[in-house]
């Protein structure tokens, strides 16, 4: 191998501890993924508002992504694994590019220090957190894992399809890179609903358990919206009855987006956050 | 000297290194002034983890180059595209194995994916995602040869 072709080894980079920026995974110390798309937060749009929404859509792909990354090694098959990794870095690209954006508008706010992604991921508390609490359930089986990401993909879709008209600028990009990958995760988990409601007795009975079980979580999500009229289609064709369950009852007035969550989100947290707190300076 | 631009443009990208990220349309813009040199790269996708090597990257190789000021600026909008792969690019691709994206927007049929080892049209997509975010996974019916297709985006 010539030294050119070395020069651009993935490995052989990583050793080379001399070179600044050169790392291959993720962890802590990355750059800013943002770097020079200008910071500044446009007149007429509200910093704190700006951070608010940026915060809760990124806390809602970050806490989501960790829960389809412990998929990874317990996929039925190779395609699935490799599916559902993907999918999670997909949105775990989209968290780091709204943590980002959080960060830099709550920093616009004049007493306000401008936190990155990595203080916002790993060192905010459960209550600091905004995401719904849909995304923060273990999922029991694989058609727990599909109807969710169903639900999940189509209701942000639509949103992000709203969004790409933001008054924020970057918000409105995050928002039109977003809406191709997730038009891919809804159509995935589409495919797989069908497969399984429209199968046999048994996978029938299974993804019909999936969505009774997930359904009081979607009350946070507003589903009239926008992916109503989809989702309807993807449970005829799966011969699936749309749950009538109640939505879950907020505590004392209070949801995910107020940072009142479930028993499951303390667990995710210790396990997502653990090693960026034990080692709070430690770069990779 | 060689331009900055032809710099920028020769280095490859990580996870295809057959092609250069010039070739995939990840390198945007590159523009000198007064000695000082800001390249503008694009994602392919939210979470593509290339992006901090490629930054690093074009940095070195233009730094190697004699440029002494080199700024590298992201931008995520309009969102990349497959159809920005140039035509070079897509030769590279099969090439290396690799079936290149079809034409993306509505078509009337649905385009085959060729099998870029024998061509035949007689190909199946046995993934929607494969070992990067921007290929899936197919298999050829007639060498049943499985390959990596760049898909559609």
């Amino acid at each position: 191998m010539s030294e050119n072709e070395n020069e651009f080894d993935a490995y052989l980079s990583l050793a080379d501890v001399t070179e600044e920026d050169h790392r291959w995974a993720f962890g802590t110390g990355f750059a800013d993924p943002l770097a020079g798309l200008g910071e500044a937060v446009p007149p007429g749009v509200d910093p704190a508002a700006l951070a608010e929404r940026c915060l809760a859509l990124g806390d809602d792909a970050l806490i989501y992504s960790h829960r389809l990354q412990q998929w990874v090694t317990r996929a039925p098959e190779l395609e699935e694994e490799t599916a559902l990794a993907n999918i999670a870095l997909d949105l775990l690209g989209q968290a780091r590019l709204l943590l980002t954006r959080a960060g830099q508008a709550e920093g616009s706010i004049p007493g306000k220090g401008n936190r990155d992604e990595d203080q916002l991921a790993f060192f905010r508390d459960e209550r600091e957190f905004r995401n719904v609490r849909l995304v923060e359930r273990a999922d029991a089986d694989f058609a727990e894992l599909t109807a969710r990401l169903l639900v999940f993909s189509a209701w942000r879709l639509a949103l992000f399809d709203r969004l790409t008209a933001d008054p924020d600028p970057v918000l409105a990009a995050i928002a039109a890179k977003a809406v191709k990958e997730l038009t891919y995760h809804r159509d995935y988990a589409a495919a797989w609903v069908i497969r399984l409601g429209d199968g046999t007795d048994y996978s029938r009975a299974k993804a019909q358990a999936a969505l009774d079980a997930l359904w009081p979580y979607t009350g946070e999500l507003d589903l009239d919206a926008g992916p109503a009229a989809y989702l309807e289609g993807v449970f005829a064709e799966a011969t699936l009855t749309r749950p009538s369950a109640p939505p879950l009852a907020p505590v004392a007035g209070k949801t995910g987006r107020d940072g009142t969550h479930t028993e499951a989100m303390g667990y995710i947290l210790a396990e997502l956050q653990s090693v960026a707190r034990a080692n709070p300076e430690a770069t990779w | 000297m060689v331009s900055a631009r032809e710099t920028a443009g020769s280095v490859p990208d990580p996870e295809l290194p057959a092609l250069t990220i010039a070739d995939l349309g990840i390198l945007r813009d590159v523009r000198e002034a007064d000695g000082a040199v800001t390249v503008t790269i694009t994602p392919t996708y939210s979470g593509c983890p290339a992006m901090a090597q490629i930054a690093a990257d074009l940095r070195r190789r233009l730094e190697r180059a004699g440029f002494r000021d080199v700024a590298i600026r992201t931008e995520l909008s309009p969102p990349w595209t497959t159809d920005w792969i140039t035509p070079d690019g897509r030769r590279k691709l099969a090439e290396a194995g690799i079936a290149p994206p079809t034409a993306r927007g509505p078509v009337l049929v649905p385009l085959a994916v060729p099998c870029p080892r024998c061509g035949s049209p007689g190909t199946r997509e046995l993934s929607r995602f494969s070992g990067t975010a921007c290929k899936a996974l197919y298999q050829c019916q007639l060498c049943k040869e499985p390959f990596e297709h760049v898909k559609e985006h």
